[in-house]
């Protein structure tokens, strides 16, 4: 259920370094299978990557427990955060995770930033992986030493903008709370669930309504979700069709697309309304 | 509402509920298939041309995929017999757009034009012009 962002990324990897990635399953509801976990992660494994929470099926993974059967086999454990981060408490000690990476633009903030959480001693052990100023301590025509964390990771001319409107974001979530936003969202998100799946032609895909990230994928029977998503559109209701960037969850779910409602902080079960209200103007559409 | 639903107007859904032309042909002169990725449109055109080998006689498609993308090859399925295949050639985005006579939203563009693609790269690799061999609407 990995997002391209990581699943690629762990290909590219495994290509350069002659690692084979292997994928953790998932139940039909939509979980890792974690049996199948412990099974595929051995003391051959390097590093374990998973989701925090589904960008396309709102699973809430069990990070921490995953981060103890990495750590049983010495591998490490990355936790791709980006839904997580922003919309519930998180605790990177608790989870011990090994690194931990969110982004800015999914958490009010601006594109173009994000953070990477990682272990001190891990970072410290790691080479920079770009040179130029402010990464350096002392550099003589013969050889170069690195700056301290987080410096030696951040070469040349930082986003500055990003980072000042960043650190707003984080502070005007931390005021609003983020377990007030959970709360919020996890609201919002199992009334549109049940809202959506009282209707026998939508499939929602993923765990049930109280158990889920603020992430609803679905199908309606006999529109194609990019219509969906257009006509939705005319009555003022913004979703994403497609494949959300995860295409091979989507072959395993066996469609080509899905179409995806997101909730936030400021949305309302008013909006909840008027997107069932236009899905259900989207059904009409196309049965008459 | 004002609307894009302009989009789905009744020639739209009429199309893509009953298309012309599905289906294949007995004896296709060629036949080419394409993809739309950001959709998942798949389409495929069987095209049979008259003995001058370069007006279109008969063509019949079949597919998957989004209203816009399935209407606008029913369509295209009923301007192509006649045409030769230098006439098709062409076409481009705004012929595609004037015959399906509605606003397209630029996130479907592609979705609209798959059709007039995949019948142009199949008669392309026909003539012996290109070789690709799968038609996507990211090239």
């Amino acid at each position: 259920m990995e997002h391209h962002a990581s699943l690629v990324t762990w290909q590219q990897v495994a290509k350069k370094t002659g690692a084979e990635v292997k994928y953790i399953p998932i139940t039909d509801e939509g979980y890792l299978d974690m049996d199948a976990a412990a099974e595929l992660i051995t003391d051959d494994t390097q590093l374990v990557n998973a989701v925090h929470v589904s960008n396309t099926l709102g699973t809430v993974n069990p990070v921490g427990d995953l981060a103890d059967i990495a750590h049983d086999h010495d591998a490490f454990i990355f936790v791709d955060g980006a839904q997580a981060a922003p919309t519930r408490p998180v605790d990177v000690q608790e989870i011990d995770a090994d690194f931990y990476a969110f982004s800015g633009h999914k958490m009010l903030g601006p594109t173009g930033i994000g953070c990477l959480y990682g272990k001190r001693h891990l970072l410290d052990a790691m080479e920079p992986y770009l040179y130029g100023g402010m990464m350096i301590k002392k550099v003589t025509y013969e050889e170069s030493t690195w700056n301290d964390l987080p410096w030696k990771f951040e070469a040349g001319t930082p986003v500055i903008e990003q980072g000042i409107a960043l650190a707003e974001a984080v502070d005007y979530l931390e005021d609003v709370g983020m377990e007030n936003i959970q709360a919020h969202e996890e609201a919002l998100t199992e009334y549109a669930y049940d809202e959506l799946t009282a209707h026998d032609d939508v499939d929602v895909y993923g765990p049930p309504g109280d158990d889920r990230g603020a992430v609803v994928s679905f199908n309606v029977d006999g529109v194609h979700a990019h219509d969906l998503s257009s006509i939705l559109n005319d009555y003022g209701v913004a979703i994403r069709a497609g494949d959300h960037c995860t295409q091979p969850l989507h072959d395993t779910l066996g469609v080509p697309a899905s179409a995806r409602a997101s909730f936030y902080l400021y949305n309302t079960r008013e909006e909840v309304d008027a997107l069932v209200d236009a899905v259900d103007e989207a059904r009409q559409l196309f049965s008459t | 509402m004002s609307m894009g639903s302009d989009m789905y107007r009744q020639q739209i859904l009429d199309h893509y509920r009953n298309p012309r032309n599905q289906g294949e042909l007995p004896e296709p002169t060629f036949s080419h298939e394409g993809y739309n990725p950001s959709c998942g449109d798949e389409l495929e055109f069987d095209v049979e041309l008259r003995d001058d080998e370069e007006t279109i006689e008969r063509v019949a498609f079949r597919g998957e995929g989004c209203a816009i993308s399935q209407a606008s090859a029913s369509m295209l399925s009923q301007e192509l017999p006649g045409m030769t295949l230098d006439e098709v050639a062409e076409l481009d985005r705004d012929d595609v757009l004037d015959m399906l006579g509605v606003e397209v939203t630029p996130m479907r563009i592609k979705c609209a034009v798959l059709a007039e693609k995949v019948v142009q790269d199949g008669a392309e690799i026909y003539e012996g012009e290109t070789d690709v061999d799968q038609t996507t609407t990211e090239d």
